[in-house]
């Protein structure tokens, strides 16, 4: 019953609140140098996650420089790199149990890549060849693998965070020890579906984690275009979501915000809003050039809080990495990549079926047909769709 | 006259619209200082202030729904959707407000002076959500106007149209074009007439009709039919809503054949609408079956988007096939 409240606060003089009722701190963990702040608290980590972790950010690292580079030289299509946000989304992603379900938005390989996703899969992808699991239909970094819970990428901002709830929701009724982590930029959170996605999981008890990578740019738009609150986490605490502020460059404060929010969502079928304050220090994707929008001076400001950097320094103080190392794992990533790029280019495109197929779960009379008059068009040109041409029907 | 590139074009338009009237507002994701994504919109906020083109947050139903509360007020809002492809969010604002806002309230309040520019359509390795054509979502819908422009003289003049217009209008650019199409385009302000086809072409045998990015493919594929001795008649329809049935039925009435080619899906897509009047209009003199060359029925791929396309030579075998009927 809906009853009138009876142990309400009230005033009798007209008050205003504003946003500086609520202040949200940000968990921090671990210094740039390397050393802990005093008394922080430690996440569940130990030398092989940590090891598996930095792994993961010299990978990506190497991966977005190779690609970026591959898409300069005409060889890819399109590239978007997680500089800056490595130690965000890996430290995220090493949180989980890999029974739970991601759902990024677009700029998380690096969560992908914690979770497993091979090179040649990554690579097979972003040549759109016959081996991509998603069969050359989206544009590179449109991943997505069902063995690995990780949501194939759309386009689209935002449509995947009412989704997240949705996908939460159906866990929680089947009793998994799982739940669904659902990734998104500041910018993204302005869309209706970050509003509906919010407060249906908080409605619902949906054990889903919101995870906002806030970078400070959407495309151009900074921040101050954004939104006019004090970011996006008091929103979580409007809708009546635990939520959290986290240092997006600190992947130890990542890591162990992360794991807290896990936890606390299973045990009580509820969602977490993690906030991770971080910066993209690239370009919004290579068809962007942020010197139309913001300074060197500001990147450089950024460059120095770098979170890989922050990680290899606490890995170094543990006795876990040093120079060797470091410089080993890059010269076996950059032979990999390049490897692995060379024989990626060269597999043939998705037989032409591929473009009726998965339209449904059979393919419909009138798409067979439609096949059918292309296979026929196509067979009195062969010269003009050199794709097809030599494909065996 | 000028040369000018397609998104000059627009740019220049709207500097003219801004410079008239300083009820003209531009916004959208990124349009402010940056220009757009595309940079349409390239020195207009520098020209007329942070108050008159600005950034929005990213959200296209508050972007329509922000423009739809503007044009009751009075302002006229151009606003910006950085692709058609992500128009949807904005479908609600759009087709149960925008178009509805007149009708609903016996014309105490409208929209009319709202228009929304998107660029749309393939060509770019866009893949699913940066290559498609949803006119035929908007032409379902009464009470809005469906322009699109197919070079940069069109552009300027359809959209200076647009913004005079006293109907809401959605405005689609052919983004594979913004920087590909250039032509003559005179620097003062000019309006087209929104509601009118082109005949580009005159001929005999065959009518051919499209609109946007599209009119150049049917041009290349009426080049190869000249070879074969095959006269045809190019019409760019230019507004799909309302359109221009008068000029197409004259068209096919002293041709007898009608081929309609555009970028959007086969099904639902605009070219059956056409098709539907078309043969009512002219049946004693068709000669042959309305042919439609369209995208397949399917989402818009990427690797196999040369495949997918209704390119010229598709057109050009629509030709001969609808010739030889």
């Amino acid at each position: 019953m809906n009853q009138p409240q009876q142990n309400i606060d009230v005033v009798f003089e007209p008050q205003f609140v504003n946003k500086d009722t609520l202040r949200i701190p940000t968990l921090k963990v671990l210094q740039q140098d390397g050393t802990l702040y005093p008394n922080a608290m430690m996440p569940n980590i130990d030398k092989s996650l940590a090891l598996k972790i930095y792994d993961t950010m010299v990978f990506i690292r190497v991966l977005d420089e190779r690609m970026v580079a591959s898409q300069r030289q005409g060889r890819i299509s399109f590239y978007m790199t997680c500089k800056g946000e490595e130690a965000s989304i890996i430290g995220s992603a090493a949180g989980l149990s890999d029974d739970d379900m991601i759902m990024a938005q677009y700029r998380e390989q690096g969560a992908l890549a914690f979770r497993g996703f091979s090179l040649e899969n990554f690579m097979n992808q972003m040549f759109s060849n016959a081996k991509d699991l998603g069969k050359g239909r989206q544009m590179p970094i449109h991943y997505g693998s069902s063995e690995l819970n990780y949501m194939t990428i759309s386009s689209p901002l935002a449509t995947q965070i009412p989704q997240a709830t949705g996908f939460a929701y159906g866990q929680r009724l089947q009793g998994l020890d799982a739940l669904t982590l659902c990734y998104f930029g500041e910018g993204a959170a302005s869309e209706g579906d970050f509003h509906a996605g919010l407060n249906m999981a908080a409605v619902l008890n949906s054990p889903t984690i919101f995870y906002c990578r806030n970078n400070g740019y959407a495309i151009s738009t900074s921040i101050e275009d954004q939104y006019a609150g004090d970011g996006i986490a008091p929103r979580g605490v409007g809708y009546g979501i635990e939520t959290i502020r986290v240092d997006g460059n600190d992947c130890l404060a990542v890591l162990l915000a992360t794991q807290k929010a896990r936890a606390f969502a299973l045990e009580n079928n509820k969602p977490v809003l993690i906030e991770a304050m971080s910066y993209r220090l690239g370009a919004h994707s290579t068809s962007d050039d942020p010197s139309g929008y913001r300074s060197k001076e500001e990147e450089d400001l950024w460059a120095e809080l770098d979170g890989v950097m922050r990680f290899r320094n606490w890995l170094e103080l543990q006795g876990w990495w040093d120079q060797a190392q470091e410089t080993a794992l890059y010269d076996k990533y950059r032979q990999e990549v390049l490897a692995q790029l060379k024989v990626s280019e060269k597999v043939p495109t998705p037989l032409l079926v591929e473009l009726v197929s998965d339209v449904y779960s059979d393919i419909p009379t009138h798409l067979q047909q439609q096949l059918g008059d292309l296979r026929q068009h196509l067979a009195k040109y062969p010269q003009d769709y050199p794709k097809t041409s030599g494909e065996k029907h | 006259m000028a040369q000018m590139n397609l998104l000059h074009a627009i740019n220049n338009a709207l500097d003219l619209a801004m410079a008239v009237n300083d009820r003209v507002l531009c916004f959208g994701e990124d349009v402010g200082h940056f220009g757009g994504v595309f940079r349409s919109t390239s020195g207009l906020q520098d020209k007329y202030g942070k108050n008159r083109c600005f950034n929005t947050p990213l959200t296209e139903q508050g972007i329509i729904g922000f423009a739809n509360g503007l044009a009751a007020q009075g302002a006229v809002p151009i606003a910006e959707i950085q692709f058609a492809d992500y128009i949807f969010p904005a479908f609600d604002q759009i087709v149960n407000e925008t178009a509805k806002f007149r009708y609903r309230s016996g014309n105490e309040f409208n929209v009319g002076s709202l228009v929304i520019r998107t660029p749309y359509g393939g060509g770019i390795a866009g893949g699913l959500y940066h290559s498609q054509s949803p006119e035929a979502y908007f032409t379902g819908t009464p009470g809005l106007k469906v322009v699109v422009p197919r070079n940069p003289y069109q552009a300027k003049g359809l959209l200076l149209a647009a913004i005079k217009d006293d109907n809401p209008v959605i405005f689609f650019e052919p983004k594979r074009l913004y920087r590909a199409s250039i032509g003559e385009v005179p620097e003062e302000a000019y309006e087209i007439e929104l509601g009118k086809a082109e005949v580009v072409t005159i001929g005999s045998d065959i009518t051919l009709l499209g609109w946007g990015a599209q009119m150049e493919v049917i041009e290349k594929a009426m080049e190869l039919a000249k070879a074969d001795g095959i006269s045809c008649e190019l019409i760019d329809l230019r507004t799909l809503l309302p359109w221009d049935v008068e000029t197409v039925a004259t068209s096919v009435t002293k041709t007898g054949r009608l081929l309609i080619s555009h970028e959007a899906p086969l099904t639902g897509g605009f070219a059956g609408e056409i098709a539907a009047t078309i043969q009512q209009q002219c049946f004693l003199h068709l000669e042959a079956p309305i042919n439609r060359i369209c995208g397949l029925d399917t989402p818009y791929p990427l690797i196999q988007e040369k495949e997918y396309v209704a390119d010229h030579l598709k057109i050009y075998e629509g030709i001969k096939a609808t010739m030889n009927f």
